[in-house]
C-alpha cells in the first residue's frame, strides 16, 4: 500500500515540476503580484495622502470651531476618512492604511513615526491655520507595518489556493475525462491510497513553493515574521490541506474540465475578495463579513497575518485554527465518499 | 480448467442493452477473440468481466470462483482507449505501473517482448502511434498477469504495427498466459484465437474454432460485382446475396452454377472477381451487415 501511494506520490511530483509552464507561473505569480502591488502603491503614495478621522466631530460643521483643522481640511491631495472611534483607526494607522489620525473633537493627532508620508501630512498640519491654536501630538503605541508585509500573507494564502483548488481538482478532472483514471481504477490501487497521495504531493508542492517565495520576498523586502516560524508553517500548511481537500470535493465525481473549471472559478473569485487579500472588509455589511467566515482562506489569512505582522501565538486563534481543522476534515470526507474513477 | 466462465451475463444501460445474455468459457492458456462491428458490446462485455462496470445479472467466475481482490492483481488490462501520464518517460511509465502491484513483471522481459528499448527514455507524449500501443500493452503485462484483456490491439495500426503486435501476443501464449482480446479484424482472431464469439447487438451470434466455423458454415465462395447499377439482374439468383456500399456479394457453393445463371440474366461480368470464402463473409451471412462500415 505504501509503495502505491508513493508511486502515484512521484509521479504526480514529476508531473508538476516537468509541466515548465504551470510549475513557473506557481513560482513567479507571487512574485509579480507582490512587486507589481509594491511599486504602484509607491506610485499611488506620491499622490494622495490618507488622514482618518474621529468621531461625528469630524462632520465639519460640529468640528471644534478650529481655524486650523478647517484650514487643513481644504488641503488638495489629502483624503479624509472617518473612523468611530480611536480604538478602530489606531491599527489602520500602524498598518499604513492610513497616514494620519485626526481627533478634531480632542484636538489631537497620531502620526507613524517611520513614515515619510506621516511626517509630510503632520506638516501640512501644523502650518494650517497660521498660529492659531495647535493640535497636540499623540504617541502611537504598537508596531507598524509595511504595507508589502501586510498583503504578503495575503498574496501567499491566495497563491496557495489557486495551487490546492485548480492543480488538484483540475487535474483530478483531467484524469478522469481522459481514462487515466479509469485505467488506475483495475489496478490494486484503492481511492483512499490514490487520494491520499495526490494530497500529500499538493501539500509538499505548495509548502515548498510558498517557503520559496516567502524567502525570495524575505530577502527583497527585508521581512519580518514577528511571531514564531513553527505557527506560520502550521497555519499555512492546515489551510493548504483544507483547500487542496475542497479541491477534490469539487473533482470528486466530474469529467469536464469546464464545469470543474466553472465551479472552481465560482469558489475562488469570492474567496478572494472576501478574504481581505485586496479589500479591507472595513465597514462591510454584516452578512457579507458573515459570508467571508465560511471560507477557509479567509481564516488562514487572517490567522498568518495575525502571526507575521503582530507577533499573536497561535493560543489566542484557536477558533480560526479549529475552523480550518474542521472544515479540511469535513471536504476530505465528503469527497472520499463521492469519489469515483469513472465518469458516470 | 477453464480460467474464466461467463454465464448468462447482461448489461443494460438507460438506452441499450449493451449486452443481453452472454455466456463462454476460456480454457487457462488460450486465446479467446471476441468478434465485432462497432457498438456489439465488446468492450462493455469485457469492462463488465474487468469489473469497470457493474453488470446488470449473470454471473462471472474466475478460477472457479467470484473475482476476489487477488483479480485485479492477476489480470492484465488494455482498454480501448487510455491516456499515458503526459510528463512521464516510457520507462518510468512502465515502472509506475509495476509498482502498483504485487506481483511485477521482469522490466527487461517487458522491454524485449514489446521492443521498447530504442524508446524507453523518451517522453509519452513523444511515441508513435504504433509504439504507444505495443507500451499499453506492456502496461498490460506490467504485473505478470495469467490473464490478459486486449480491447482492439491492432486498431488504427499499419499491416506491419499489426504483425508486430500479433507476434507479442504469440510470446505472451507461449508465457502460458491466456488472452482474451476484442477485435474487427477477422484476420488477426483466425490467426490468434483459439476459439472466436462473433457478436452483434449485445449476443454472442455464434463461437467455435474459426476452422470449424469456416467449415460449418462458409464452405463455398463469393463472388464480387462492382459496377452493377440495379438489382433486378439478381431478383431471380437461386443463391443468397448482398448489396454493400460500392459493391454486390453473392455467396455460392456451386460457382459454376451461379456464373452461368448470372451470365444468364445477361449481368456485366467485366470487374468481377470470385474468392473463397472467409471469416467476413460469415459474419455478414450471419448478420446481414458488414463487420467494418
Ligand atoms: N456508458 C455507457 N452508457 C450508455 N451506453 C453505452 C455506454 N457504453 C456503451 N454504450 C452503448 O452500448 C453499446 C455497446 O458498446 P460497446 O462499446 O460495448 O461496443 P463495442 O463492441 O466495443 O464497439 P466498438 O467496436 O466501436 O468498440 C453501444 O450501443 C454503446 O453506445
Ligand atoms: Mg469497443
Amino acid at each position: 500500500m505504501l509503495r502505491r501511494m508513493w508511486t502515484i506520490f512521484v509521479a504526480r511530483n514529476k508531473e508538476f515540476y516537468r509541466d515548465r509552464a504551470s510549475f513557473g507561473w506557481s513560482i513567479l505569480f507571487p512574485f509579480l503580484v507582490i512587486i507589481g502591488f509594491s511599486f504602484l502603491f509607491d506610485q499611488d503614495r506620491q499622490a494622495m495622502y490618507k488622514v482618518g478621522l474621529i468621531g461625528p466631530s469630524a462632520q465639519p460643521e460640529r468640528a471644534a470651531r478650529s481655524p486650523q483643522y478647517d484650514d487643513f481640511r481644504k488641503t488638495r491631495f489629502v483624503e479624509f476618512v472617518e473612523f468611530a472611534s480611536a480604538d478602530e483607526a489606531l491599527p489602520k494607522l500602524l498598518h499604513h492604511r492610513i497616514d494620519m489620525l485626526v481627533d478634531p473633537g480632542a484636538g489631537e493627532y497620531w502620526v507613524s513615526r517611520s513614515s515619510p508620508r506621516g511626517y509630510v501630512v503632520e506638516k501640512l498640519l501644523s502650518s494650517s491655520g497660521s498660529g492659531s491654536a495647535q493640535f497636540k501630538k499623540r504617541e502611537v503605541e504598537g508596531i507598524e507595518i509595511p504595507y508589502v508585509e501586510w498583503m504578503f500573507p495575503g498574496i501567499l494564502g491566495m497563491n496557495m489556493m489557486f495551487s490546492a483548488l485548480f492543480g488538484v481538482g483540475y487535474v483530478v478532472v483531467r484524469y478522469r475525462k481522459n481514462g487515466a483514471l479509469k485505467r488506475l481504477s483495475v489496478t490494486p490501487l484503492s481511492p483512499f491510497e490514490f487520494l491520499t497521495a495526490q494530497i500529500i504531493s499538493r501539500m509538499v508542492i505548495l509548502i515548498a513553493t510558498t517557503s520559496f517565495v516567502y524567502a525570495g520576498c524575505a530577502l527583497m523586502y527585508r521581512f519580518e515574521c514577528r511571531g514564531s516560524y513553527a505557527a506560520l508553517v502550521f497555519v499555512f500548511a492546515l489551510g493548504g490541506f483544507s483547500m487542496v481537500a475542497l479541491g477534490l470535493l469539487i473533482a470528486a465525481r466530474s469529467a469536464s474540465e469546464e464545469f470543474a473549471g466553472g465551479v472552481l472559478n465560482i469558489l475562488t473569485w469570492p474567496m478572494m475578495f472576501l478574504s481581505e487579500v485586496w479589500f479591507s472588509l472595513e465597514g462591510a455589511k454584516p452578512w457579507v463579513k458573515g459570508l467571508a467566515k465560511i471560507f477557509p482562506l479567509t481564516h488562514m489569512v487572517d490567522c498568518t497575518r495575525r502571526i507575521m505582522n503582530d507577533g499573536t501565538p497561535l493560543s489566542q486563534m484557536l477558533p480560526q485554527v479549529a475552523v480550518l481543522a474542521g472544515s479540511a476534515v469535513l471536504f476530505l470526507a465528503l469527497g472520499s465518499v463521492l469519489f469515483q474513477w469513472q465518469k458516470k | 480448467m477453464n480460467i474464466l466462465e461467463v454465464n448468462g451475463l447482461v448489461k443494460h444501460f438507460p438506452e441499450v442493452k449493451a449486452v443481453d445474455g452472454v455466456s463462454f468459457s476460456i480454457p487457462a492458456g488460450s486465446c479467446f477473440g471476441l468478434l465485432g462491428p462497432n457498438g456489439a458490446g465488446k468492450t462493455t462485455t469485457i469492462e463488465v468481466i474487468e469489473g469497470i462496470q457493474k453488470r446488470t445479472s449473470g454471473d462471472i467466475l474466475y478460477k472457479g470462483a467470484r473475482r476476489g481482490p487477488s483479480f485485479r492483481q492477476e489480470v492484465g488490462i488494455q482498454l480501448q482507449n487510455t491516456e499515458l501520464p503526459q510528463f512521464l518517460t516510457v520507462r518510468e511509465t512502465l515502472n509506475f505501473y509495476r509498482n502498483l502491484y504485487d506481483r511485477r513483471a521482469d522490466l527487461s522481459w517487458l522491454i524485449e517482448i514489446c521492443r521498447l528499448e530504442e524508446i524507453m527514455d523518451r517522453d509519452n507524449w513523444k511515441i508513435s502511434g504504433g509504439q504507444k500501443q505495443r507500451l499499453l500493452l506492456a502496461i498490460a503485462l506490467a504485473n505478470d498477469p495469467d490473464l490478459v484483456f486486449l480491447d482492439e490491439p491492432t486498431t488504427g495500426l499499419d499491416p506491419q504495427a499489426r504483425r508486430h503486435l500479433w507476434e507479442i501476443v504469440r510470446q505472451i501464449r507461449i508465457q502460458g498466459k491466456t488472452v482474451v482480446l476484442t477485435t474487427h479484424y477477422m484476420e488477426e482472431a483466425q490467426i490468434l484465437c483459439e476459439t472466436i464469439a462473433i457478436m452483434d447487438h449485445g449476443k454472442i451470434i455464434t463461437m467455435g474454432e474459426p476452422e470449424d466455423l469456416l467449415a460449418q458454415y462458409a464452405r463455398g465462395s463469393t463472388v464480387v460485382l462492382r459496377g452493377l447499377a440495379r438489382d433486378d439482374a439478381l431478383s431471380g439468383l437461386q443463391c443468397s446475396w448482398d448489396r454493400l456500399e460500392d459493391r454486390v456479394e453473392i455467396r455460392t457453393e456451386n460457382v459454376n452454377e451461379c456464373l452461368r445463371e448470372l451470365i444468364r440474366n445477361d449481368v456485366d461480368l467485366t470487374a468481377m472477381t470470385i474468392r473463397s470464402q472467409n471469416l467476413e463473409d460469415l459474419f455478414l451471412m450471419l448478420t446481414g451487415h458488414s463487420l467494418r462500415g
